[in-house]
């Protein structure tokens, strides 16, 4: 059934690639999709455990348990509704394109269809391919249409995840070849059955857990390897900018929660470096994410270099919520791995469309755009507020779970200061997306702004759908909790 | 009591706001209505409280839970105290809802005004109901965005988009710490509910630091919102907003949420003889400060912000020689006759169109009776003359520092006498007199929607010290707490001294004058507000920006160019290999992943 969700995708961008159709095609791939995974989310069997919509093929060479086989827990539904949401914005807000048009819109369409396939993929290599697989569309989406020195940025990009996807690979081989010969297997749910089973000796734990924490790190931006993602979220199409940041950066962040979490508990404590261990160091990467990057951010001169380094710097907070090992924290990371993706992509979105209106992103050059562009000045005012952590946005929720959960850990690691620092940050981010904000969107509106035109119709629809789905985590939290929850008791056992 | 009516007052005005941001934002007068309409049913339903039961819990709403440790509901706790919050609360803001219509009459953006008036209306309910730390955090967070909203109603203003900012971003330092205090509280007594919180307090006083540390940190978060020393540099500049929003959230309520809650958490205070030293110290020096600063100002708004954050810093520095209920008495009264000192101002204000400068005022007593007569009151209230309100709440506080810390009793006397010196001041400069500018000549009294709201408060601000009214409000037991202070009888004939003393010495000084008489060091000093603000812009200019470019410099340089730059050399040699085999660099990449993913397959089939 699952199957579906990937095949509407990957057929529209074969036709597309094909010389078939035109950008129709592509919304309306997108509103399958996203009805698709509406129907999915709610039939989805709450009640009961482990992955549902089941499918697998046969093992595809002999001997070997490797098979294509897809099915979906809470977790992975919330990152395909996720998907499916911002697939849906995006595909409203495909720029203008001189050349080769077709290609770029079966590039967005193929990003979509390769974090859609990661996140059903019940396997662990199709699970890894699927994620190599949509990497390309996006570095093609940079480097054959994006702004400014998209080929610098393509570059970096490229050696950056390629780099990443290759510690990650060792980790995942050595995680492999860790586990005892009887239990292995590439089958999600079989590996998820061994968490709380200690099947890997405690002290051979530290390596594949530093690997895989690397290499799942560097995709997701982790401090000090950060420095593709401001660059490359610059000079992205928007769409691929709000793919990426919004939706397939999390796929390392689920890696970590489905793998690391289950297979590696006793990985945490090794001493490493020192007399540090994994923990210590994995907490002091996340500072540097939330107060160094944050720092980083208020310097920035452009609103898309502010959004793209925030977007780095709210990582932090989803790495503390999992460091702490906890029910409490990792449902609030999980829950912010949700609604990050849905704030970021609505920033971007409004980033991209006065790119499209101003020619700049330069701060200085705006004013007052709330009064030329209501709509489009509330999306930006919303997201603003869900990005910063105010009440009544999913990521407060999320936000708050992650520091409850960090603060309630007991032990020799210093994350209990660590989480009284990371509170700072959220006086940083207020400082710097406020005055963003007030840069942009406030003020004396400048003489070329009167003509601008908001966005209207169905793209009003697609991007209040990304504002309700916040609103909806921020005042019900437990309704996404009742899907993510049972998942996250099985993975922390 | 029907539970739901607790509900029925938090959920009437953010109904009203979400209907007015969806559907009404297009009409003004359909705007007007809801948000008039909820808070109405809000006071309604206030009032229909007090009939009842003196506690009640509502029922709850778990808003997130996680394993067995971690339940955070909305819950609302109706008592003694949160009945007179809600009381202040609803009716102000009924007063100004109503006063607001003709204020805003002409505003283009009324309907984003009314809107952003319900969803504060909203989240001050939640503060003053919530029965959790948790809970009044979330709605704390949310009076700051409406604050911040309302702070910026008119944000096409340079000045208004900034001082808005600066609100939000100098409360949330204050919420740092009391996000630090919550969780502190939370990992070791286990819970975030007051009354919890107060029955298994023994958890915390077995280590006294820790007591000390959570309950300042909690206290932080009423610095920020009640704008204490050192945070205090929001308020005046807040002052941007529309002057009902100044009445109504920036001195009678949201800035008083800060006493409420040190109130109700005077369980993890009372204890720690440490916080309540602290807390003392930084009310009495903020009562001081902000008196002297208020001195020296000429706009009319800013004398009684700056007046604001003085009273503020007395009902503070009351909770801090451990009398709540002196505290939340003064807040009581306060709240009248501030709000209508800042709505006679908005009259004077609306009369003059938009002259705030008091020197460019004068004369109005004849031209603005009505004004004229309710200003007065509310300054006689304020100043601590006998027998209106503000005479018998100031008392109480100045009876508990009395017996407590005669440090505070002297800085609460002195602030007193500059009450008396600058309130005379802005009163014989802007009221009598002769006019000073043309506007001020063809001023009149505003419409009755403005005056009678005026009027109401005016009596309120003379009868809410007396027993007879506040004793039915309050109930009695908080009046035994009142009581319980041994009277002295030095400390009301010195109250009484000294308001003579400034009022004399202000009417003596200003009378008559058309331009500022004093002028010395220690003036500039105080119309400057000590060079709070500019020391703050250096620091943060020095600190946090020079941080930034360093940072995001050693971000670009290092960070970035390193690591990066040192890898492509290193890769480099990989790109070659690629282009000798013909690929376009694009392909290339492609080629780059397709070739782990086959690699992998390769090594795994093998």
């Amino acid at each position: 059934m699952l199957t579906l969700l990937l095949l509407v995708p990957l057929v529209s961008a074969t036709a597309l690639l094909a010389g078939k159709g035109d950008r129709q095609l592509v919304k309306t791939s997108a509103l399958i999709q996203a009805i698709l995974t509406a129907i999915f989310w709610f039939s989805y069997d709450r009640t009961a455990a482990g992955f549902q919509f089941t499918w697998a093929s046969q093992p595809l060479f002999p001997g070997l348990d490797l098979r294509l086989a897809f099915g979906a827990d809470g977790l992975s539904l919330t990152m395909l509704l996720l998907t499916a949401l911002v697939t849906l914005a995006a595909a409203w807000t495909l720029p203008a394109v001189d050349q080769r048009s077709n290609l770029f819109d079966a590039c967005v369409l193929l990003l979509s269809a390769g974090a859609t396939g990661a996140f059903i993929s019940r396997d662990l290599f199709f699970f890894y391919a699927f994620h190599e697989l949509a990497l390309i569309p996006t570095f093609l989406l940079i480097g054959l249409w994006g702004n400014g020195e998209r080929q610098t940025a393509a570059w970096k990009i490229t050696i950056y995840l390629a780099l990443g996807s290759i510690v990650l690979l060792i980790g995942l081989a050595d995680l492999f070849l860790a586990i005892p010969i009887p239990q292995r297997s590439f089958d999600l749910e079989k590996i998820q059955q061994l968490a709380g089973s200690h099947a890997i000796p405690a002290a051979s734990q530290a390596r594949p857990l530093c690997l895989l924490l690397i290499g799942f790190g560097i995709l997701v931006s982790l401090f000090p390897f950060h420095s593709w993602a401001p660059s490359g979220y610059a000079c992205a199409p928007t769409p691929a900018a709000m793919l990426h940041a919004g939706v397939l950066k999390k796929f390392g962040l689920y890696g970590i929660i489905r793998l690391a979490l289950p297979l590696l508990p006793d990985g945490w404590n090794q001493r490493v470096l020192g007399t540090w261990s994994v923990m210590d160091l994995l907490l002091l990467l996340l500072l540097g994410n939330i107060l160094y990057v944050g720092l980083v951010t208020i310097a920035q001169k452009k609103l898309d270099h502010v959004i793209a380094y925030s977007s780095v710097m709210h990582m932090g907070y989803i790495f503390l919520g999992i460091a702490s090992l906890n029910l409490i924290g990792v449902s609030g990371a999980a829950l912010l791995m949700f609604s990050h993706g849905l704030s970021v992509a609505l920033l971007f979105a409004v980033s991209g469309a006065l790119r499209e209106r101003e020619g700049s992103l330069a701060l200085d050059r705006f004013g007052g755009v709330a009064k030329t562009l209501p709509f489009l000045g509330i999306c930006f005012s919303m997201a603003t507020f869900a990005s910063i952590g105010l009440p009544g946005f999913a990521n407060f929720s999320s936000e708050t779970l992650v520091f409850f959960g960090a603060f309630q850990v007991k032990g020799a690691s210093f994350i209990r200061a660590a989480t009284i620092l990371s509170l700072w940050g959220v006086v940083i981010s207020s400082v710097y997306m406020l005055r963003a904000y007030k840069a942009v969107f406030l003020g004396t509106p400048s003489s070329t702004s009167a003509k601008w035109m908001d966005i209207s119709g169905f793209q009003r629809i697609t991007l209040s759908l990304l504002l309700f789905a916040l609103l909806l985590g921020g005042f019900f939290p437990k309704y996404f909790l009742n899907y993510i929850q049972p998942t996250l008791q099985a993975v922390l056992r | 009591m029907d539970p739901s009516l607790p509900w029925l007052i938090l959920l009437a005005p953010l109904v009203s706001a979400i209907t007015i941001l969806l559907f009404a934002h297009r009409s003004k007068a359909l705007s007007v209505a809801l948000s008039l309409g909820a808070v109405f049913i809000s006071l309604i339903g206030t009032l229909l409280v007090f009939g009842k039961d003196p506690a009640l819990t509502a029922s709850q709403f778990s808003w997130i839970t996680a394993g067995p440790s971690l339940h955070l509901v909305i819950g609302l706790k109706v008592d003694a105290l949160s009945k007179v919050m809600l009381l202040v609360v609803t009716s102000i803001g009924a007063l100004v809802h109503v006063y607001s219509t003709v204020y805003m009459a002409d505003d283009a953006a009324k309907a984003r005004f009314f809107g952003s008036l319900s969803l504060f209306m909203f989240s001050m309910l939640g503060i003053v109901l919530a029965d959790n730390l948790a809970m009044m955090f979330i709605f704390w967070e949310l009076v700051g965005v409406s604050s911040y909203l309302l702070i910026g109603h008119w944000f096409t203003k340079e000045s208004a988009a900034k001082a808005a900012n600066k609100a939000f971003i100098t409360n949330r330092i204050g919420d740092f710490g009391f996000m630090s205090g919550i969780l502190l509280v939370w990992a070791n007594v286990g819970s975030v509910d007051l009354s919890e919180i107060a029955s298994r307090i023994s958890q915390l006083t077995e280590n006294p630091y820790l007591l000390a540390a959570a309950g300042l940190c909690l206290f932080c978060g009423a610095v920020g919102k009640s704008a204490q020393l050192p945070l205090h540099v929001w308020l005046p500049d807040a002052m941007e907003g529309p002057t009902p929003v100044s009445a109504l959230i920036h001195a009678a309520t949201m800035v008083a949420a800060g006493v409420y809650m040190l109130a109700r958490i005077f369980p993890i205070l009372s204890p720690s003889p440490i916080a309540l030293g602290v807390i003392a110290a930084i009310g009495a020096l903020t009562a001081l400060a902000a008196a002297l600063m208020a001195t020296q100002q000429d706009d009319i708004k800013r004398i009684l912000a700056y007046s604001t954050l003085s009273q503020l810093g007395l009902m503070v520095a009351a909770i801090g020689v451990g009398s709540w209920a002196a505290a939340m008495f003064h807040l009581f009264t306060h709240a009248f006759f501030k709000a209508l000192l800042f709505l006679g101002a908005g009259a004077v204000i609306h009369a003059l169109h938009h002259e705030q400068n008091i020197w460019r005022m004068g004369g109005l007593r004849s031209s603005m009776p009505r004004t004229f007569a309710t200003f007065a009151i509310g300054t006689l209230a304020l100043t601590g003359f006998p027998l209106l309100s503000g005479f018998f709440s100031k008392d109480t506080i100045l009876l508990a520092a009395y017996h407590q810390n005669k440090g505070v009793f002297a800085a609460g006397l002195l602030t007193s006498l500059l009450t008396a010196f600058y309130m005379t001041r802005l009163f014989v400069v802007a009221f009598l007199g002769t006019p000073r500018s043309e506007s001020a000549g063809h001023a009149h009294d505003c419409a009755e929607a403005m005056t009678v709201p005026l009027m109401i408060l005016a009596v309120l601000s003379v009868i809410a010290g007396y027993e007879f009214f506040s004793k039915s409000l309050f109930g009695e037991p908080f009046f035994e707490h009142i009581h319980s202070i041994h009277h002295a009888s030095i400390v009301p004939t010195l109250a009484i001294t000294v308001f003579a003393i400034g009022s004399v010495a202000g009417f003596l000084l200003y009378s008559g004058k058309s331009e500022e008489p004093v002028k010395n060091p220690f003036a500039t000093l105080f119309a400057h507000r000590f060079y709070v603000d500019e020391l703050y812009a250096a620091l943060i200019a020095g600190t946090q920006d020079l941080l930034a470019a360093i940072s995001a410099w050693v971000d670009q340089y290092l960070v970035d160019g390193l690591l990066v730059r040192g890898l492509s050399t290193a890769t480099w040699g990989a790109g070659y290999l690629f282009r000798l085999l013909q690929f376009g660099n694009l392909q290339g990449y492609a080629f780059l992943f397709g070739a782990g993913v086959v690699a992998l397959l390769y090594i795994l089939i093998k």
